[in-house]
């Protein structure tokens, strides 16, 4: 089968007053139709980044700097402005963070559901349209009178399933949800990702979830990516995941993990995350790791892809795999 | 033992409208007692819309009660004046949910820790001032050189949701209300904001009302637990007896929807109504009856709270053999 997404080399950073900060390091990824992954790590790893870098969104003082983003057979990073707007929700989607609270307060939902569809396709009739609409509402289990209702009758999930259906309107092979669920609560929660697995479901789009709720992803996804520094540490199974953590962060971040049996413990990770624009050289997580070797505060691991096509970047595990070499880094020591 | 705070029957109505009123009980008949000599962690959990944070602006003075008392060291706080309403803004401070809406995008956010200091008097100059704001900004794990000096666009929710947890503590206050103060935070910086949070309890005898719908981090970190459904007490006690045998079908729905780091536990293997709940809202029955899959005849009458063990307590008729407790004695159910 053919990835429906894939990422290479993807890499970018953003240029500040107090230097350079590289929000994201050569990250390569492949998604197939069907998948659903999660990407996790701390705030200010650049999870975020990553979905806008792949929906090409990122603004000034941000630069894409190299990579390809390509969907389907179409490469996003090649495609001129205007195609590539056309590109948005059409073959790639993004539910941004907080999307929610975006909506607009003083027009009806239908029509901002409408104004999404005539911009990619203004020759559409009023009544496909109308009728597309109707379906994606109830795709996520809404009634067909929300489309005349405004966003402050809903409730927050609610609102949250509105923006799922506006991101399926041109039924994207490719949906990008940021942290869809952070302000819901729980029963809110698992209603909206069961609507986005039902939605998926009936696309069969690939979805990527970004957020830092592990027993979502336990509950939600099939592979799970964990992000460190803007580098992609480790990319594996849920079950591999959960089971044999392999990069250290990952088993930092699995230990930490509350559960019913420990309480009272709180495993944080020891340490802070760096700060983008002072990383440590070699291995951006070697101050806080607990296997760090000498190599690891020079040189920057690759990617080892195990035999069980598990993803590590870690020095830990070179001679167990195939290495890929660390991305040039222009400005190392 | 003295009480510090007391709630004694407080009732919120808000109600709209001006021919046709519409109201809406937000709280009901809650009465809760916190003690000064043993400072405890409470949680007060609930879905959005159970009253949580109507309870915690009630306990900030932020709004008036419509029926009941709240009284702080025996003083009713809606007539607090002078100094002893100084005291009290000082010693009942606040951790809120969003991060993001509490600072002011044209201020850096030093303001937001240097006016509570020049407003209480807590520094006697400037390097002192600073001083003290280092100290509480490393308290919650944060590099002061990271942090002053920068405007809130420039840093991570994390780290303002760490701000606003050392700009209580700067503060050392007796009372922390804490409304959802990890929800958007991340899962490793939880663990420190919940540290920070217990140690306050542990080593500065703060008392916390750890407002919450994520009941792991309640089960982690609070002794007693008050589960709020519409406004109702719907089970109150022990947070480890409450978590592990939830005895009331809102309490057990709750549960049942946390999205557990475990593979071996699904999410709904338990089937729960998990639609939400339309209409009936002012019914006079058990505001749980539309979801609930064990709704009997007699759920349309209000269940009280009936007594099941020493520290645990449901307001449901499935129980109904058990004794019943007035509302007022519900802190006798919560151990600290």
């Amino acid at each position: 089968m053919k990835p429906v997404l894939q990422v290479e080399n993807l890499e970018v950073t953003y240029y500040t007053d107090s230097g350079r900060a590289r929000a994201l390091d050569g990250v390569n990824l492949a998604l197939y139709p069907g998948e659903k992954l999660g990407l996790v790590g701390e705030s200010g790893s650049g999870k975020s980044t990553m979905a806008l870098a792949m929906m090409r969104m990122i603004k000034p003082p941000g630069r894409i700097e190299g990579g390809r983003v390509i969907v389907g057979d179409v490469d996003l990073t090649a495609l001129s402005n205007d195609e590539m707007r056309k590109a948005r929700l059409s073959r790639i989607a993004y539910i941004p963070q907080g999307a929610m609270n975006s909506l607009n307060p003083v027009t009806r939902i239908g029509a901002q559901m409408i104004d999404a569809i005539r911009a990619h396709n203004p020759k559409e009739s009023r009544s496909t349209s109308e009728e597309r609409c109707m379906f994606a509402l109830e795709s996520v289990d809404l009634k067909r009178s929300v489309f005349k209702m405004y966003a402050h009758e809903l409730s927050g999930g609610m609102k949250q399933r509105v923006c799922i259906a506006i991101s399926i309107l041109l039924r994207p092979q490719v949906i990008i949800a940021d942290e869809p669920t952070s302000a819901l609560d729980v029963v809110t929660q698992r209603q909206v990702m069961e609507t986005l697995d039902h939605v998926q479901d009936q696309l069969g789009s690939a979805i990527i979830l970004i957020g830092h709720d592990m027993g979502l992803m336990a509950q939600f996804v099939d592979k799970v990516a964990v992000m460190y520094a803007g580098r992609l540490v480790e990319v594996s199974t849920v079950r591999d995941m959960f089971t044999n953590p392999k990069h250290p962060y990952a088993q930092a971040l699995i230990r930490s993990l509350p559960s019913l049996e420990n309480k009272g413990v709180f495993q944080g990770i020891p340490g802070l995350a760096p700060s983008l624009l002072r990383l440590p050289t070699g291995c951006a997580f070697h101050p806080r790791c607990e296997h760090a070797m000498d190599q690891c505060k020079t040189k920057v691991p690759g990617v080892t892809e195990l035999p069980s096509g598990r993803q590590v970047a870690c020095h830990l595990f070179t001679s167990e795999g195939t290495t890929m070499d660390a991305p040039m880094r222009m400005e190392a020591v | 033992m003295a009480p510090l705070l007391e709630l004694e029957n407080v009732t919120k109505v808000y109600s709209r409208g001006f021919l046709q009123k519409t109201s809406n009980t937000a709280l009901n008949n809650v009465s809760l007692t916190l003690n000064e000599d043993e400072p405890t962690i409470m949680t007060v959990a609930g879905e959005s819309g159970s009253g949580k944070t109507t309870l915690a602006m009630l306990l900030l003075g932020f709004i008036t009660t419509t029926e009941g008392q709240i009284r702080y060291k025996g003083e009713d706080i809606s007539k607090l004046q002078g100094e002893a309403k100084l005291t009290f803004r000082r010693e009942v401070q606040a951790v809120f949910q969003d991060p993001f809406a509490v600072f002011n995008p044209f201020y850096t956010v030093d303001h937001l820790l240097a006016v509570p200091i020049e407003r209480f008097k807590l520094a006697k100059s400037k390097a002192e001032a600073r001083d003290k704001m280092e100290e509480a900004l490393t308290a919650v794990g944060l590099r002061p050189e990271d942090i002053l000096g920068r405007f809130p666009h420039q840093i991570s929710g994390g780290q303002r949701q760490r701000i606003n947890v050392a700009r209580a503590l700067l503060l050392k206050p007796r009372i922390l209300v804490a409304d959802e103060p990890v929800s958007m935070v991340d899962a490793s910086l939880r663990a420190t904001i919940l540290e920070t949070l217990r140690s306050l309890q542990r080593d500065h005898g703060v008392s916390i009302i750890y407002i919450t719908h994520d009941l792991t981090t309640a089960y982690h970190i609070a002794k007693s637990i008050i589960v709020l459904y519409r406004g109702n007490v719907m089970e109150a006690g022990d947070v480890d007896t409450v978590i592990k045998e939830p005895q009331h079908p809102y309490t057990r729905l709750l549960i049942d929807s946390i999205p557990w780091p475990d593979l071996s536990r699904r999410w709904g293997e338990s089937a729960t109504m998990v639609k939400e709940a339309e209409g009936s809202q002012n019914s006079t029955g058990c505001r749980f009856l539309s979801r609930c899959p064990h709704a009997m005849e007699r759920c349309a009458s209000m269940p009280p709270l009936f007594q099941l063990h020493r520290h645990q307590a449901a307001a449901c008729y499935l129980h109904a053999s058990r004794p019943e407790i007035v509302p007022e004695r519900l802190t006798e159910l919560l151990p600290v």
